[in-house]
């Protein structure tokens, strides 16, 4: 039984269905990598997992326990954390705040994982006391993905991380996703940059309009010569 | 000796008000910006809220004046002003499950919450002139000056007297009291530290597992406490009637334009430039000038730049001038 | 039942309304009523094109009204000759100075390179040219107020037919509407909001305080009128005659003979403007305006000039108001700026509108009888009913003296509630827009 495990999801934001039959599953301390053609239907795919959209058909599981009812507020208290694309900093606030506000639910002594995340991030550390909103864009991305780690999830969805960043701070960022996957927490994560998620990624889900079309490895997908030809520009 | 006479005449006249009113001014500009970072809408009604707390604490005070409480040198109005508070309180917890709740819900476009708020500007304002009426009423009691201009001169013996009234005391010191403890609330606690978050980016204040209904209700709580607490020291200072506190709405809002719509830092700033702009603007420099001037350049004209009745076109050119120049606002506020 | 059947069920009412006035009370009142509705309708019209088509809220209708009102004095009264001989000279060089100012700190600010001393000279030329302006402004002023104050103390005006001045009335209330719109339309639709009551405030405060240009809160009284005078009627034959075939008594029906008049009137405006409204709404400059209101976002990405519409429309509307605001002070025969209450004006309208059905013009010709109908007739209902509900308290009860006494003040929250609950549960209005809203 996998630790994530979405089936059958068919449904849309009220019109016609995006999502066709779609499956996503995820494993303790791996990374997914969903990608496609835009408008594939990925974003849309994650949100579904994150209770973002209706389901028309098909449910969600994490852990083995039906969340398909939930809303995204009760998923983040079972352990769900979800880092939006845009708009995913409090941009008035500074950094230690951020990460404050992403533990608002915990009662408990936060400053460890704070440390924690600092160790990870050592540039937020630097700039603890500095408004989120004046970082540079890959800083932000990293305050983004720390406010999120901060309810101690079990399961990190990042949707396209790395969005609008340079290369260098893509493969950085990659890089401190690898290191958060080690520490046992499964990553979701929707990509644009398909080569260079699907190297790093453990499973890849190749997703077009709405369904699955490949489903494997991510070493495997990027020498598949269809999914190569189709996706990754040869 | 005379540059002092002027200085002194200076304070008497513009600075001491100003201060006054620009005391008051921010607590009610920060009432106004609260709730626009928090619900997202300019509350036409916020200075029809301040009459409604300031009539329940100008009624409690009588009471307790009828029954012999006092306070001493300070107003008796004190002490009736955290039952006020709470009256004013309730009643916009109300108006907010019965108005402006509905429309949230809906994510009904701001414009929609403006016009609830000019219906409910017309109810609060209609019910509080149906239970006190439109007229003046003086409720201030107490000591009324902290320094007589006639003691001032002898104390000093200048020919220009200073005097301070109690009620500007009591607005300068509540305004720093309540300023402080604001900030700390705002930037300390978790409850405060979740009204910015709410403030800064709504979703991500809902995935981080903000209570939305929780922050709405704090910070109606706050406009309301300190709407009433900024009507009181208007009353104290001058007099409570309903038309001017209708009428404080404009300076209100340029305040808070001014400092930038939902900062509160930048509230507290444009209520005192504000205040400073329309009594300075007011004033009539004619004996000022005739202190600094030797005797035969004394000037023989008022020197006033607007005449008192367009007290409030000062601050409605500060607005025009902030939204033509810098339309966040001079600290930065929400985007336009 | 459809949309036209429903608004001539409706306009079927409101004319029975009006009859039974003119039966049961007195033919004089049922007309005073219409014609105000007329006015009414007018300025609902005008605040319905801001709102209904472009969904822009002008919280200020009682400073364009006023400004109406004033064009009404400027236009027709009679010059004053002494007034204009003693100080015109002087305020005319007042306010050449004052263009002249406003000039050179445009032209330094749009020529001049942005530095610190671009600032430092325009702040210098605003302050040169405003006390040069007072300087000649303010003696002035005070020689043409001290010309005989107690009947005079202005300029007067041009002397021309007054209904020139409903032309004017819009013109100035347009002028007005395009600065404000040029500041503030394009930021957030609050800041519309605000700076419309901001300059309508100021604008009433102006009319009540040049007394040299409207004798402030003396008034102006005895503005000549576009129908003749019921005292005229009565004396000439045609008239006389005309009463007694009809079998009335002659003082009653010239009265009744000059609302008539007025009504005519104010309904061949009324019907051009609703006929301008009704054509501008079905052009596809109407339906673009509407494509802009539904959807601002997208309509910018199309390319449409949101800002610039949005003026249009916010200038267009304002204009009608301004119509209005003249008709009514042409209606009453006097300028009374005390009467300029944010009640009776700004709010009135838009309960109107809403109440009316915003997006539809007919709705706000609707809502424009109906609420006026029900404005002034609400006073006498509302004392009837308080007496009734404190019937049972004594005759000197303090409580009851003191409801009644108030019963005024429930006018405002009677409407403040209407205006809610319209905006909650209807929001669409009796007569809704035809076009579904979204």
């Amino acid at each position: 039984m996998s630790f994530l495990s979405a089936e059958n999801m068919t449904g849309g934001y009220g019109g016609a269905d995006i999502l066709h039959d779609c499956e996503i599953k995820a494993e303790r301390g791996e990374i997914t990598v969903i990608v496609g053609p835009n408008g594939a239907g990925k974003s849309t795919a994650m949100k579904a997992v994150f209770g973002m959209l209706n389901l028309r058909l098909g449910r969600v599981l994490l852990d083995g326990e039906d969340i398909t009812g939930l809303t995204p507020q009760a998923r983040v208290a079972q352990g769900m954390a979800f880092v939006p694309q845009t708009n995913n900093v409090f941009p008035s606030m500074s950094v230690e705040e951020n990460l404050e506000m992403g533990a608002f639910l915990r009662d408990d002594d936060i400053f460890e994982t704070v440390d924690q995340i600092y160790e990870l991030f050592p540039i937020l550390k630097e700039k603890r006391l500095q408004p989120a909103g004046e970082l540079s864009g890959g800083q932000r991305q990293q305050v983004a993905v720390g406010r999120a780690l901060m309810t101690q999830p079990k399961l990190l969805m990042l949707d396209e991380p790395t969005a609008g960043v340079s290369p260098i701070v893509m493969d950085e960022l990659f890089d401190r996703i690898i290191e958060v996957a080690k520490t046992g927490i499964s990553i979701l994560m929707v990509e644009q940059n398909a080569r260079q998620a699907l190297n790093i990624a453990d499973k890849g889900y190749v997703l077009v309009q709405g369904a699955n079309r490949f489903t494997d490895t991510g070493e495997a997908l990027l020498a598949n010569p269809d999914v190569r030809r189709s996706f990754l520009g040869g | 000796m005379d540059i002092i006479n002027a200085l002194v005449l200076f304070s008497n006249f513009v600075v001491v008000p100003a201060l006054a009113y620009g005391s008051q001014l921010a607590l009610g500009a920060l009432g106004v910006t609260l709730i626009y970072g928090i619900l997202r809408f300019s509350n036409f009604a916020h200075g029809a809220t301040m009459a409604f707390g300031t009539m329940c604490c100008v009624l409690i005070t009588w009471w307790f004046q009828s029954l012999g409480i006092n306070f001493g040198p300070l107003p008796t109005a004190l002490l009736a002003l955290p039952f006020a508070i709470v009256l004013c309180v309730v009643f916009a917890l109300v108006t907010d499950k019965a108005v402006y709740k509905f429309y949230r819900n809906a994510k009904s476009s701001p414009v929609i919450l403006v016009i609830a708020s000019v219906g409910m500007m017309f109810v609060t304002g209609g019910l509080v002139r149906f239970i006190i009426g439109p007229d003046d009423q003086q409720f201030g009691d107490g000591e009324r000056f902290i320094i007589k201009a006639r003691e001032f001169k002898q104390l000093t013996g200048l020919s220009e007297g200073l005097a301070i009234k109690t009620s500007q005391g009591i607005a300068l010191f509540a305004a720093v009291v309540v300023v402080i403890a604001l900030f700390w609330f705002l930037n300390k606690t978790r409850t405060g530290k979740s009204m910015r978050a709410y403030s800064d980016n709504e979703d991500l204040a809902l995935l981080s597992g903000i209570n939305p209904e929780r922050v709405v209700r704090v910070t109606w709580i706050l406009a309301a406490a300190l709407a009433t607490l900024a009507g009181v020291l208007y009353g104290l200072d001058k007099s409570f009637r309903p038309f001017t506190y209708d009428q404080l709405l404009l300076p209100f809002f340029a305040a808070a334009i001014l400092g930038g719509l939902g900062n509160p830092f930048g509230a507290i700033g444009g209520g005192f430039i504000v205040a400073f702009s329309e009594i300075m603007m007011t004033y009539a420099y004619k004996k000022f000038f005739a202190y600094l001037l030797p005797e035969d350049m004394a000037p023989t004209e008022l020197l006033q730049l607007f005449a008192t009745n367009y007290k409030f076109a000062v601050s409605f050119l500060i607005l025009v001038i902030v939204l033509i120049f810098m339309p966040t606002g001079l600290f930065k506020g929400k985007s336009v | 039942m459809t949309i036209d059947a429903r608004a001539l069920t409706y306009f079927a009412i409101m004319a029975g309304l009006l009859l039974f006035v003119g039966f049961f009370q007195s033919w004089n009142v049922s007309l005073s009523i219409l014609n105000l509705c007329l006015i009414s309708a007018v300025m609902a019209l005008g605040v319905n094109i801001q709102w209904g088509y472009a969904g822009l809220f002008n919280a200020g209708i009682m400073g364009f009204a006023a400004l109406g009102g004033l064009a009404a004095v400027v236009v027709s009264m009679p010059a004053v000759p002494e007034a204009i001989s003693a100080g015109g000279g002087l305020i005319a060089l007042s306010f050449g100075i004052a263009a002249l100012t406003i000039a050179l700190a445009v032209v330094a600010f749009k020529k001049l390179p942005n530095t610190k001393m671009r600032s430092v000279l325009i702040v210098a030329i605003i302050v040169v040219g405003y006390f040069t302006t007072r300087y000649f402004f303010v003696p002035g002023t005070a020689a043409v107020e001290a010309v005989e104050p107690a009947r005079t103390g202005y300029l007067g005006g041009f002397g021309l037919p007054v209904v020139f001045s409903w032309l004017v009335g819009g013109a100035f209330a347009g002028i007005a509407a395009w600065l404000i719109g040029k500041i503030t339309l394009g930021l957030r639709s609050d800041y519309l909001a605000i700076a419309t009551l901001g300059i309508s405030e100021i604008i009433v405060a102006i009319i009540k305080n040049e007394d040299w240009m409207s004798r402030g809160v003396k008034n102006v009284i005895g503005i000549p009128r576009p129908v003749p005078y019921e005292i005229d009627l009565q004396q000439s034959e045609w008239f006389q005659n005309l009463a007694t075939s009809l079998g009335a008594d002659v003082v009653t029906f010239s009265s009744v003979f000059v609302k008539l008049c007025y009504a005519g009137l104010f309904s061949i405006v009324l019907l051009i403007c609703i006929w301008l409204a009704q054509r501008a709404l079905n052009s596809p400059w109407g339906r673009m305006m509407r494509a802009i209101r539904d959807n601002e976002v997208s309509a910018n990405a199309m390319g449409k000039d949101v800002t610039g519409r949005h003026l249009q429309v916010f200038v267009l509307g304002t204009i009608i108001v301004g119509i209005a605001g003249a008709m009514l002070t042409t209606l009453d025969g006097q300028l009374t700026p005390s009467s300029y209450q944010p009640l009776r004006f700004t709010f009135l309208i838009w309960v109107m509108v809403i109440v009316g059905g915003s997006g539809n013009n007919w709705g706000a010709v609707l809502g424009g009888f109906l609420v006026w109908f029900f404005w002034t007739e609400a006073p006498i209902v509302g004392l009837w009913l308080l007496e009734v509900i404190t019937s049972p308290l004594a005759e000197d009860n303090a409580l009851r003296l003191h409801l009644l006494d108030s019963a005024a003040f429930m006018r405002l929250i009677t409407m403040g509630l209407l205006l809610l609950v319209v905006l909650r549960f209807s929001p669409r209005g009796l007569l809704p827009e035809k076009s579904a809203r979204r």
